[in-house]
């Protein structure tokens, strides 16, 4: 009676592949027990079994040390286990409460009782310090609270056992701290979490075991205390995961990228850019460090010609390009991975193969005269995909079946083939998994050893210390600062990504 | 499931559906469903003419239905495309009277007026949409009445001395044939049903084969991503709305050529335009599929005819009926959107 739930030998085929094989989880009353695997090892797939919405071919499910058959998540939802989704499942136009409600609204003769349904929703959020408002509209309200609604919706079910499936891959790094307390105060009322993740990080400092699977198979459960992140990182990787990339001295020639004087206005009329300047040479990685929100969206658009530049000059190659159509400059040597890859990135709805020539379909030997050849395209693809390890089953899979880190793969294999004189990595390894982290810092700093540009845009200090050659600091609009990765510190980047520009200044009076 | 399976299915149980739901309607109203449905399946197919009535129906729904899905393909609906006929029709009937050219140069000139006139109409919706962001449903149901008012004006004022058709278009630009018609026991089928089978293989054409249709593709499923990888996104909204107008226009002159050989003032729009969406959907926007579509659809409309005649259904019962199979095929959407939507979780 010591398990709360126990997943015994689950087995999950799927028509060509076997999702799970012989996985076996065993969540203990109060703890909260991490799920660990790449992208695609089979986690989601897991869960759904244990949530109802798929039969698992073989093993057995037992909640509170008895056997269940779990057919839908109906029956899950009566056994105590809720779901935190990774895509909310909210009606935006709804306020709180009436999406807590929904499905099992509190009703006499056909009348919802929005007092009482209200009353009881405040009453949960402060059970579980949850500080949500039950009366504003979700599309009012910032993503963390729209996740904070998520979890109270499975409680206000009477859930005991929750799943958070990747619950901080869309939360900002304050909202994953509340988050992380959120989860404490929820063991504390006797609640037990299974967390989704694959950031290894957040495992260490909230879980108290972790079950590792890998392709589908389990690899086993350890306890977070007996283990580090280079142990957990190599077990869900299957060999060892180097966390510093290794690279030699980065040795820059002439500039690839000249910004001067930029000013850009967003939709507002308000000058997102403000008079930046920033200089990118062939042979180097700049990485920019900066808050989200203070204009490197408008940057890389404007870089790339989707974006009307106010005044000031962006030259690639010694030859300016602002404000012409972003095919003039693709042609002019600009790649680009862009932060958003389903909706800039790809069309979802075409085969992975088609949109491996989603800038050249126009050009030889993709088509002549007009005319599309799809035996060159798919050719092109098939040694895509194997060059870069895109995991589909085949080219002609559509692109929204693959798992997110495959469909960065397939962007960056695109991207980095054409071999531009200047590549953009926007957030590159959002979402991915560190595997895949470290196959596209090898690529980026490949493409730098072959002499090119590669300009690094995230929002994670460690990928950007770790990865650029030289640092610039955006804030409001302008690089407030240079600095070299290997001379400063996180503390430093912080301070000038937040707008202090004490320290600099104090060094500065120090070497006069 | 396979997706051609649901593919077949899906529309084969819809029309069943609608054929009970046909048979229901007559027993209840004293009527013998046995009777009542032979009467419509001989009235499709049942004699030489009627199978001849039924193709000259069948292609203008073609046509209207390629109109509707080319748009569609690209992100686009176009409801505009029964103004497009209209426009396409007086056009195609206007060349056919101004001219007096041998046929080899007159009937090809008066289709590809029809064509340009129709692709015009599509061009302003698409534009204002391009342009201006105007969503191209509203504009396009407008210029329907605009097309069905200014082609009766000029039907009434240009075309004739305050008459409410205009003269017969000459033979050079007609496409009849007393061929086809002594050996269909002289029905109206014309050679249109050859523009219109063509038309439905430049369709997959375009968009299968060519550049530009796969550039309009991508900009249907994601024109942000079209945008990013360099493509202009309003100029093949234009382009998609210009092309699908063409083929609403072709499908005008079918009418004005073919069937009728003249343009008459019209009280209320033809449909051809209206049942083209229906056709496109139920024929899942394929060239194929909108080619069986089109027939089911110019079938039940030919057949609908026969039943009052044999079986003494009033012809309001009729319309019922052929209006309840019709509701139960436009629902297959329905039943198809729902099936993928739970097989796309299932696969989740």
């Amino acid at each position: 009676m010591e398990y709360v739930i126990e997943m015994l030998n689950i087995r999950k085929e799927f028509p060509g592949i076997v999702a799970n094989d012989n996985i076996t989880l065993q969540v203990k009353k109060g703890e909260i027990h991490a799920l660990l695997g790449e992208n695609g090892a089979g986690k989601s797939t897991l869960m759904n079994v244990l949530f109802g919405l798929y039969q698992p071919e073989r093993g057995e499910i037992r909640v509170n040390g008895k056997k269940v058959n779990i057919t839908d998540p109906n029956v899950a939802n009566n056994l105590g286990i809720g779901m935190v989704h990774q895509h909310f499942m909210l009606v935006d136009k709804f306020s709180v409460t009436e999406n807590i409600i929904l499905g099992s609204e509190p009703s006499k003769a056909g009348r919802i009782n929005m007092r009482d349904a209200i009353k009881q929703v405040r009453q949960l959020s402060e059970q579980y310090g949850l500080r949500v408002d039950p009366e504003a509209k979700i599309s009012d309200i910032s993503v963390g609270m729209q996740q904070r609604v998520e979890i109270l919706k499975t409680l206000y079910r009477g859930a005991d056992i929750l799943i958070f499936d990747e619950p901080t891959a869309v939360l900002t790094p304050q909202e994953i701290k509340e988050l992380i307390e959120i989860m404490k105060t929820l063991i504390k009322e006797g609640k037990s979490i299974i967390l989704i993740t694959h950031k290894l990080k957040e495992i260490m400092e909230v879980c108290d075991r972790v079950t590792v699977i890998r392709k589908g198979v389990g690899i086993g459960t350890v306890n977070v205390s007996d283990t580090n992140p280079n142990e957990l990182a190599s077990l869900m990787v299957g060999r060892d995961v180097v966390f510093k990339t290794d690279k030699t001295e980065a040795n820059p020639a002439a500039s690839v990228l000249d910004i001067k004087d930029l000013v850009i206005k967003d939709t507002r009329g308000v000058a997102a850019i403000n008079g930046l300047s920033l200089e990118v040479r062939a042979g180097e990685i700049v990485g920019i460090a900066g808050v989200d929100g203070n204009g490197q969206t408008e940057l890389i658009e404007a870089i790339a010609g989707l974006k009307k530049a106010e005044s000031g000059t962006i030259s690639l190659n010694q030859k300016e390009i602002q404000n012409l159509k972003p095919r003039r400059i693709t042609e002019s040597g600009l790649g680009h991975i862009p932060q958003d890859r389903h909706k800039h990135g790809l069309v979802l709805d075409f085969p992975i193969g088609e949109n491996m020539v989603l800038q050249t379909y126009y050009k030889k030997p993709y088509s002549k005269n007009g005319i599309l050849n799809y035996k060159n395209i798919y050719q092109k693809a098939k040694t895509l995909i194997k060059d870069y390890d895109v995991r589909t089953p085949t080219e002609y899979t559509l692109a929204r079946a693959l798992s997110g880190g495959n469909q960065q793969k397939a962007i960056i294999g695109r991207e980095v083939d054409r071999d531009p004189d200047l590549l953009i990595a926007a957030q590159p390894t959002r979402g991915l998994d560190v595997g895949a982290i470290e196959f596209v810092h090898k690529r980026l700093i490949e493409q730098r050893d072959r002499g090119k540009g590669v300009l690094l845009i995230s929002f994670e200090l460690d990928e950007v210390l770790n990865v650029s050659d030289r640092i610039a600091v955006i804030y409001e609009g302008k690089i407030v600062a240079i600095v070299d990765p290997k001379q400063t510190t996180e503390q430093e980047l912080g301070l000038l990504m937040a707008g202090s520009t004490v320290t600099r200044k104090e060094g500065e009076h120090s070497n006069v | 499931m396979s997706k051609r399976l649901i593919n077949i299915l899906v529309p084969v149980v819809s029309v069943l559906l609608g054929l009970i739901a046909g048979t229901i309607i007559m027993l209840v109203s004293g009527y013998n469903p046995i009777e009542g449905f032979s009467a419509l399946f001989y009235g499709m197919f049942g004699e030489v003419f009627y199978t001849g009535e039924t193709i000259r129906q069948v292609t203008p729904y073609i046509l209207s239905g390629l109109a509707v899905a080319f748009a569609f393909r690209t992100g686009l609906f176009n409801i505009g495309v029964e103004g497009q006929v209209l426009v396409g029709w007086l056009a195609s009937v206007w060349v056919g009277l101004a001219f007096d050219l041998p046929k080899v140069i007159h009937l090809p000139l008066a289709i590809i007026a029809a064509a340009a006139a129709g692709a015009l109409w599509g061009f302003i919706p698409g534009f204002l949409k391009a342009r201006f962001r105007v969503h191209e449903v509203i504009v396009s149901i407008m210029m329907n009445y605009i097309a069905l008012h200014v082609t009766n004006n000029i039907i009434r004022t240009v075309l004739s001395k305050n008459s409410d058709r205009t003269p017969d278009v000459p033979k050079s630009a007609l496409l009849k044939s007393p061929f086809l018609e002594a050996h269909t026991d002289f029905s109206r089928l014309h050679w249109g049903f050859l523009i219109a089978l063509a038309g439905a293989f430049l369709m997959w054409f375009i968009l299968e084969k060519t550049v530009k249709g796969y550039e309009l593709r991508s900009v249907g499923f994601n024109h942000h991503a079209s945008e990013y990888a360099g493509m202009n996104v309003n100029r093949n909204i234009i382009l998609s709305m210009v092309i699908s107008g063409a083929f609403a226009g072709v499908a005008g002159s079918m009418e004005g050529l073919g069937t009728f050989g003249y343009a008459s003032i019209k009280g209320g729009f033809t449909g051809i335009g209206f049942d083209g969406i229906a056709v496109a959907l139920l024929g899942g926007n394929t060239s194929v599929g909108i080619i069986l579509s089109a027939i089911l659809f110019g079938g039940l409309k030919v057949g609908a005819l026969n039943m009052p005649l044999e079986t003494g259904i009033p012809t309001e019962l009729v319309d019922i009926i052929i209006a309840l199979i019709i509701f139960f095929i436009a629902s297959s959407y329905i039943i198809r959107w729902a099936i993928t939507r739970f097989n796309k979780k299932g696969v989740k």
